[in-house]
């Protein structure tokens, strides 16, 4: 193959996942520049977002990838039963490294803008916001996820080239939706204190 | 050998990896803490960040899956004069010349039609845009191309390694490149 062959060949190939993850990315954005208030109200906050964000992406796209190889090599049915012991160990897995990634992530942020004398929340108040969006975010990533891959398998789909366009999308979009109502859902509890 | 399905095997697999790559991408957030005023006054700029870290990465994920199974298939030489290489790195370009300005106007629509905001011209968005995705195309192409020969080079796998390196180390760029094309063009 020439080189033009190879550059057309894959520019074709990218093209409409980038298309697709570039509705996602500005939505997310549009989110985010809506939530300046919130930004301001948590300083912080603004530092957290792309580990927040690549968070989703590396947990949720891995839990896809699994989920992928799994039913092209036969070792899970394309159905949510409920039942299956090996899916909800991967659910529950990416659940709970999302989480533990995210409040991980608020500690070091915390420590990291104390040491440098910037301004910045109390660390509770950081460490909610990681926990609450993390749950929420994730609770509904893998539902996405699941579902997208299982009914894109059913109509014969490669479920490999969905997931990333999927997780990348829905991941953005999710991510800043629920960082946004994890933080009113903080403040206004930390208000009743 | 595959992980086994137990919620145990896959955190030991991946929750190192995810905490290292937490550490990079606090990096890529001290650098947008480090704008906040400019983001704040200008809405359009914070509009922008989500879309241009992950069509970074996905522009470096791109290229280092098509270069992976070039690799495992044979095609792929590490010769400058190699067209699997020179190829994909042209399409990578390309992609970032016909994304960037749409993701400017997207960026600038969107503000306008939420916010009601045009502290920035529509021109200077789409600008912003376009130099921080060639600048990033050629980050992408860079940072692919060491990475997947790195990996090469120490016998490891490049889909194991490389897609997630490239993927976040690409995220981080998208910040600062974003950050720097604010400071020269904002």
């Amino acid at each position: 193959m020439t080189v033009r062959d190879v550059a057309v060949e894959a520019y074709k190939e990218a093209l409409p996942a980038l298309a697709a993850s570039l509705v996602g990315g500005l939505v997310a954005g549009v989110v985010l520049g809506g939530m300046r208030a919130e930004l301001r109200a948590v300083p912080g906050l603004l530092v957290l977002v792309p580990a927040l964000l690549a968070t989703r992406g590396n947990v949720y796209g891995s839990l896809g990838a699994r989920i992928a190889t799994a039913l092209h090599q036969g070792l899970i049915e394309p159905r949510v039963t409920g039942g299956d012991e090996r899916l909800r160990a991967a659910a529950t897995a990416a659940l709970a490294n999302g989480v533990l990634t995210s409040t991980f992530a608020a500690v070091v942020a915390y420590f990291l803008l104390t040491l440098l004398g910037s301004r910045v929340a109390p660390l509770p108040i950081l460490v909610g916001v990681a926990i609450v969006a993390g749950l929420l975010s994730g609770i509904v990533l893998t539902v996405v996820v699941v579902s997208v891959v299982f009914a894109g398998y059913r109509r014969g789909r490669n479920p490999d080239t969905i997931v990333g366009p999927v997780v990348t999308t829905t991941g953005d979009v999710f991510g800043v939706l629920f960082l946004l109502i994890a933080v009113r859902t903080v403040l206004a509890v930390a208000g009743v204190f | 050998m595959p992980t086994e399905w137990t919620v145990r095997a896959i955190t030991r697999a991946m929750l190192p990896v995810l905490l290292v790559l937490t550490l990079v991408e606090l990096g890529s957030g001290l650098v947008l803490g480090s704008f906040e005023a400019q983001l704040f006054r200008y809405p359009s700029l914070l509009v922008l960040v989500p879309v241009t870290i992950g069509t970074a990465g996905n522009l470096g994920s791109v290229l280092a899956a098509r270069l992976s199974t070039s690799f495992h298939l044979g095609t792929l030489s590490f010769s400058p004069r190699d067209d699997e290489l020179a190829g994909n790195a042209v399409a990578t370009l390309a992609l970032a010349v016909t994304v960037f300005p749409v993701i400017g106007a997207g960026a600038w629509v969107a503000t306008l039609l939420v916010s009601g905001d045009t502290s920035l011209a529509l021109q200077r968005v789409v600008l912003v845009a376009l130099s921080s995705g060639i600048s990033l195309a050629v980050l992408a192409v860079v940072v692919t191309f060491s990475s997947t020969y790195v990996a090469y080079r120490f016998g490891l796998d490049p889909d194991d390694v490389v897609i997630p390196v490239v993927t976040n180390l690409c995220d981080v760029l998208g910040v600062v490149v974003l950050f720097g094309v604010a400071q020269v063009l904002v």
